[in-house]
């Protein structure tokens, strides 16, 4: 049986107590929540931090809050529970499939929005045994200096596998970070990525992602669709999340992030430019081309590569379709409406999620 | 801070029963249930979350306890397939997997079974495209699914007898339960 | 749903029924004991050191740290096991632990015993060996060409060629002259493997020079011949246990590395030793599907009668010979079980490369041929505007023939498959539109191999019953790997003996208690297993019978045997009558295939078997024409039994090998880039869940079979076959072009569109078919068509 390296584990009384444990430790901790990402990693010497500390018990994390500035979801609510939110359903129907769309049910009862968020950027150079990286050679995303899928790449090639970050990123979603000192900020969920595989994420060794803000639908259709092999168990592909805004018939604005294309989610959203001021219709049915010339642009950046599953010509010709589909399906949902706070009442704020 | 891999006390409820074990951090509940308590009815199947063979239900969820670790399960309460059975008397899924063939190594049984309680608890009568979509992240190499459906629908449906023709299938149904009962 | 064609016999016992398998308690609530699940006091346990480098002289193999380590208990390298091994007489090149050159990433170097697996582990990382690489043959074409260095292997070649075969039954070139159609197709099957979701496990024990061994496997007796082998002991000192198994395959068919290494280690240290292989181990222990180049040349006439046909293969072997000649051969052998081919010419080669051994997967070096036969047809009769089940009803073999390589064919239904699964799915009438498409496949396996693995005389199956106080045992070296060759075992004895499976006790796969089965392969056990049991229990009934009738003065006519009754007697009283009149009640009963089933040529050993089953399939999908994807709704798939033993089980097999090839056809593959797996675990290697397995309409057709087990025939393998061929038909049917490379994955899909869109040929798969320096041509002579068969 494969099994665990030693470490320690301490569960964390508070988010500022791990914040600040993660600070003290520097890259020798890091923090478990669901630990579906974090522990195949670990038993495969991908990751080896020597302290773990638990936050998927904490009170604070657990949320699901409603006000009139949105939706407030701490980070370490289940995906599980996210996707059978009926009315995290209604308001972000993109976010929710996308939250179901994520591994197994059993992965999804354990796994965490915020881990999800934070997902390690994948690689099949990477995502293997101590062994087999070491008979290949290491990489320069754990132990090694060269990437293997792109020799002459001076940054990780490795793969934005996360299926909720698209979405969040393309409703404009806030990620609410803590700090050692028991600080917050919060910044735009875009500005948590950056284009290389090994530091994929901006966020300060010392932070913790506190909860993932979601701002008011009023007027945002959203969808996502996954590129897979399989409909459970695999990650993404390639993906496309759609945001659409609308006044009346006629699109306002649209937003397209890619996944599993690159390094960190793609904000592509410039492609969308010739929808904005057409008729919702013309998307609908009307104009084909319209939709084609849309998706084309929108993956003419992503520049797959051989480090996952299947053709890389094709996880982008997937891409592109994945667009099209996303953006039809989001102009066929009914327009979210009313404030937040209407439709999450009062209950809305929930109990802690056993770790 | 203890030192890496220092052992920890754990307390937890198996099955109905109070256990405090010192266990070592980096031991995943899948080792500690198979090698701690020695219940090894919980199977390990791909070791990193990719089968289901291990699933076992914490608080009443499906959980891969090859994922699991110990210092996230303290104070829970784990039904594992030794913990299926009331006693002598199977569970409804137990029988209908016997029954209709919903086994044949019966290696990914345990999980499969699990998986499929926790579908049943919260949906008492689900479709079957509901229950292939709860049992999705178990893999089965023997079965081709289809038996695996239809024993999940007919235990939800209290309709496992039913599936016995006559009396001598209705007796090897019988000998299923003795021999759960008297294992030889 | 399952349909069963009306029983030509009727039977009032447990024979025919949906029983419920006899060790499904054990199984549903986690009591059964799988090997790993075995713990002895004092036990350590064993992990192996493997190659970094797929091909490499081991210059040098240093222990002492790992000697050295607190908690480890022993360290073996090949000097402690340097006899050579393999389950094929004519290529023992195995060896336990390689201490002269490696020959695949995941090739065992060392083994270490330690007081837990995690010290085990960092014992093996603190070995040092010294290697020096070489060049690493990836691929058949770099297998082929002269080596570059050293090849593989010191034996077999040119180079590192295997084995190769050349036959010819009948004038080829006449037929091939005599035809108005020559078509030929060049296809390639991708390798894949296993993935049975338990990971092997073996456990030794050793005391006064005896060891035993619990293991995962399907072949306890050739484990066993291995052993004695490798440890230089008596084969009546070594005692191999098949544990319950979770999954074979043919993943557990041969000897391992780590069985050898844990008796040795066993031996050596005088504990018990445990090891337990990793998912990623289970993919270097493999012995998966050989991937596979196929050339194949028929030549018909108008009515697209087959005249004659060529049929090549070249198979990448891995580093190993495992059962490769053997599957090699399986690769031309069962092409004429399915059609008349009145002159047939097979050439075939397997090769050596620097990846995981390849070996026996469920159909055993058939579905790769049957695969690209069945597509090949479908071409021809495209050309020719016949209707493809039409063209292959015209050269169906009849039951009761012999074939033009001298396999002796005894009940056939394929005609009946072929009505009741059209008639079924509707494949005749379907509806043409761009997307959706139906294909339909036929294909045959055997009912186990006509010849052992090694050459013997022993029977291929034996089975003892005995009766008493304690009730019945069946002691029979059967393994039951999943597919419920104990539950069969038991309802043969208890139909024999008026009883209830679940009255029957067993005692199966365990070489030091059980009379010799040579194991659970090549889909023998209900047919030979089968006949063993059934002799030994009729036996016992005859005595039984015998001891009652004397007993209330009636002729043995006279007394009935049914619900644990024999005549007047209960079961139990007539055993005591019997005990006393007869004294201890022991019988036995064997099976060995009939001679004169397969003919007298070099390689006639491969294909004869005592019956063939047959499958035929339609398989109805949708197939994407813009993404590739492939969405498959429905399979109907009607089996020739013979006759259902059980019917639950037989409906399960058939729709695990349904899954299975499904697998195959769509996704599985062991691929390898940089001389390393591609995808070494369960998230990579991609097999079916719940949510693409489409619903499987399965019709059972009964032939009976004169010489099964109350008519049966195999059921394990076969449904697999015909599947994958008719997801490649499926998908030509709805979007007009052929991929003629399995999986058939949707980046291939689309790169077939493209190639039409282009103006070039329709179709995806290989170019050509290389050079292979096949041997001159051996040339038999067919069977006169107008001797008796029988």
């Amino acid at each position: 049986m494969l099994r665990l390296p030693p470490f320690s584990f301490l569960r964390a009384r508070d988010v500022a107590e791990a914040a600040g444990l993660l600070a003290e430790h520097g890259d020798q901790a890091m923090l478990v929540a669901g630990g579906t990402d974090l522990v195949p990693k670990m038993k495969r010497g991908q990751l080896t931090p020597t302290l773990l500390v638990g936050v998927g018990h904490l009170a604070e994390l657990g949320h699901v809050s409603a006000s009139d500035r949105g939706v407030e979801i701490g980070a370490g609510v289940t995906l599980a529970r996210v996707a059978a939110d009926a009315r995290l359903g209604a308001a972000y129907p993109g976010y929710v499939q996308a939250a179901a769309s994520v591994s197994s049910p059993a992965l999804r009862n354990a796994g965490t929005i915020g881990g999800n968020l934070c997902v390690d950027t994948r690689c099949n150079y990477y995502d293997m045994s101590f062994e087999w990286r070491q008979a290949l050679g290491f990489c320069m995303k754990k132990d090694g200096d060269v990437c293997r899928v792109a020799p002459a790449s001076t940054y990780c090639r490795a793969i934005a596998s996360s299926d909720t970050a698209p979405v969040a990123i393309a409703l404009g979603a806030t990620v609410v970070l803590v700090g050692p000192g028991g600080q917050r900020r919060e910044l735009a969920a875009a500005d948590l990525y950056q284009d290389d595989g090994r530091c994929y994420l901006t966020k300060q060794p010392g932070e913790v992602v506190e909860s993932l803000r979601l701002p008011p639908p009023g007027g945002w259709r959203s969808a996502y669709v996954k590129v897979r092999r399989r409909h459970a168990i695999d990650f993404p592909l390639g993906g496309a999340a759609v945001a659409l805004a609308t006044t009346g018939p006629i699109i306002e604005a649209c937003r397209i992030v890619l996944t599993a294309v690159g390094p960190r989610p793609l904000d592509v959203s410039a492609a969308a430019e010739p929808l904005v001021g057409r008729p919702l219709a013309e998307v609908l049915g009307g104009d084909v081309g319209l939709l084609a010339e849309v998706a084309a642009a929108a993956v003419k950046p992503a520049k797959p590569l051989d480090n996952a599953d299947l053709h890389y010509v094709w996880r982008k010709q997937m891409t592109r379709r994945a667009v099209e589909q996303a953006i039809r399906q989001a102009a066929r949902q009914p327009a979210p409406h009313g404030a937040p706070a209407a439709t999450f009442g009062a209950d809305a704020a929930g109990g802690a999620k056993r770790g | 801070m203890s030192g890496a891999g220092e052992k920890q006390v754990v307390r937890l409820t198996v099955n109905g029963e109070d256990h405090e074990l010192l266990v070592r951090p980096h031991a995943t509940v899948l080792e500690l249930l198979r090698e701690d308590l020695r219940l090894t009815g919980t199977k390990h199947g791909c070791e990193l979350g990719e089968c289901g063979a291990c699933t076992v239900l914490v608080d009443g969820q499906a959980q891969l306890s090859c994922l699991l670790l110990p210092g996230q399960v303290d104070g829970a309460c784990l039904t594992t397939i030794e913990g299926l059975a009331d006693g002598p008397v199977l569970h409804p899924l137990q029988r209908a997997f016997a029954a209709l063939g919903g086994l044949q190594c019966g290696y990914c049984t345990p999980g499969m079974l699990l998986a499929a309680k926790a579908l049943l608890d919260t949906n008492p009568t689900p479709s079957r495209q509901q229950i292939k979509e709860a049992l999705a992240g178990n893999l089965c190499r023997c079965t081709g699914y289809a038996a695996i459906v239809d024993a999940v629908e007919a235990a939800a449906l209290g309709a496992v007898e039913a599936a016995a023709q006559d009396a001598v299938e209705a007796a090897a149904l019988g000998a299923v339960e003795a021999a759960a009962r008297t294992p030889r | 749903m399952t349909a069963v064609d009306t029983p030509v016999v009727p039977w009032t016992g447990v024979v025919g029924r949906p029983l419920p398998r006899v060790e499904a308690a054990a199984k549903v609530t986690g009591a059964i004991a799988y090997a790993d699940d075995l713990q002895l006091p004092g036990m350590l346990f064993c992990k192996l050191l493997r190659s970094p480098h797929p091909h490499a002289r081991v210059v040098s193999v240093d222990t002492t740290a790992a000697r050295a380590m607190r908690g480890v208990v022993a360290v073996l390298t090949g000097h402690d096991l340097p006899t050579k091994y393999g389950i094929m007489p004519t290529c023992e090149d195995e060896q336990a632990l390689e201490h002269e050159k490696v020959r695949f990433v995941g090739d065992p170097v060392a083994a270490v015993a330690a007081v837990d697996e995690e010290t085990a582990l960092a014992a093996c990382r603190a070995i040092q060996v010294e290697y020096q690489p070489l060049a690493a043959v990836e691929s058949i074409e770099d297998a082929l060409a002269p080596p570059d260095g050293e090849p593989l292997h010191d034996y077999a070649g040119p180079g590192n060629v295997h084995r190769l075969a050349a036959l010819e039954f009948g004038d080829v070139e006449a037929g091939f002259a005599r035809a108005d159609h020559v078509r030929e197709d060049v296809f390639f099957f991708e390798g894949n493997t296993h993935l049975p979701m338990e990971q092997h496990s073996a456990t030794a024990q050793a005391s006064d020079g005896q060891v035993t061994l619990w293991s995962s496997t399907q072949n306890p007796h050739y484990v066993h011949r291995a052993l004695a082998k490798v440890l230089g002991l008596p084969m009546g000192s070594v005692r191999v246990v098949a544990a319950p198994l979770g999954g074979g395959f043919g993943g557990k068919c041969d000897p391992f590395s780590h069985e050898i290494a844990v008796c040795k280690l066993a031996l050596v240290t005088g504990r018990p030793v445990k090891c337990t292989l990793t998912r990623e181990e289970v993919f270097y222990t493999h012995r998966g599907r050989h991937p596979t180049l196929m050339w194949v040349r028929t030549g018909v006439d108008r009515e697209g009668h087959i005249l004659a046909m060529h049929f090549r293969s070249v198979l990448d072997g891995g580093a190993y010979g495992s059962y490769g000649p053997a599957s090699m051969l399986y690769t031309g052998a069962l092409q004429p079980t399915t059609y008349r081919i009145p002159a047939y010419r097979f050439e075939g080669a397997r090769v050596f490369t620097s990846k995981a051994p390849c070996g026996p997967k469920r159909g055993h070096g058939t579905p790769q041929p049957r695969f690209a036969l069945e597509v090949h047809l479908d071409k021809i009769a495209e050309e020719l505007g016949i209707d493809p089940v039409t063209l292959r009803r015209r050269n169906y073999v009849e039951p009761f023939t012999r074939t033009v390589n001298w396999l002796r064919v005894t009940s056939c239904g394929l005609q009946q498959i072929t009505d009741r699964v059209l008639d079924a799915s509707g494949y005749a009438r379907r509806r043409r539109r761009l997307g959706h498409g139906m294909g339909f496949a036929v294909s045959s396996y055997m009912c186990g191999a006509g010849l052992s693995i090694y050459w013997n005389t022993l029977p291929h199956s034996q089975c003892v019953v005995t009766a008493g106080r304690g009730g019945v045992t069946v002691f029979c070296g059967a393994t039951d790997i999943g597919q419920g060759s104990d539950s069969m075992l038991a309802t043969v004895a208890a139909e024999e003996l008026g009883l209830q499976p679940g009255a029957i006790r067993l005692v199966t796969g365990d070489t030091g208690l059980t009379p010799v089965d040579l194991g659970s392969y090549s889909s023998r056990v209900t047919f030979m297993a089968g006949n063993a049991a059934r002799e030994a229990a009729a036996k016992l009934r005859q005595l039984l019978v015998e001891a009652v009738a004397e007993a209330e003065g009636r002729s043995p006519e006279q007394v009935q045997v049914r619900d644990a009754r024999i005549g007047s007697l209960g079961f139990e009283e007539a055993v005591a009558l019997a005990e006393e009149r007869f004294g201890t009640l022991a019988t036995h009963g064997s099976y060995t295939p009939p001679a004169g089933i397969g003919g007298r040529y070099k390689g006639a050993g491969v294909g004869p078997s005592p019956a063939y089953s047959y499958s035929a399939a339609v398989v109805e999908l949708d197939a994407d024409p813009v993404t590739g994807e492939i969405d498959v709704h429905k399979v109907w798939l009607a089996h020739d039994i013979g006759r259902a033993i059980n019917e639950l089980a037989v409906r399960g097999q058939v729709e695990g090998g349904v899954c299975m090839g499904l697998g195959e056809a769509l996704m599985e593959a062991q691929a390898y880039r940089h001389g390393l797996v591609k995808q070494p675990s369960m998230l990579d290697y991609k097999s079916l869940t719940f949510l693409e397995m489409p619903d499987v309409e399965t019709i059972l057709v009964e032939t009976v079979d004169p010489e099964g087990p109350y008519g049966a025939k195999e059921v394990g393998q076969g449904p697999l076959l015909p599947v994958i061929p008719a997801v490649v038909s499926a998908v030509h049917d709805a979007l007009g072009v052929w991929v003629d490379e399995v999986p058939v994955t949707p980046d291939k899909v689309l790169r077939a569109l493209e190639a039409r869109a282009r103006g070039r040929d329709a179709r995806y798969g290989p170019k050509s078919f290389p050079v292979v320096p096949y041997p001159p041509l051996v040339k038999v002579a067919p069977p006169d068509a107008a001797a008796p068969t029988l």
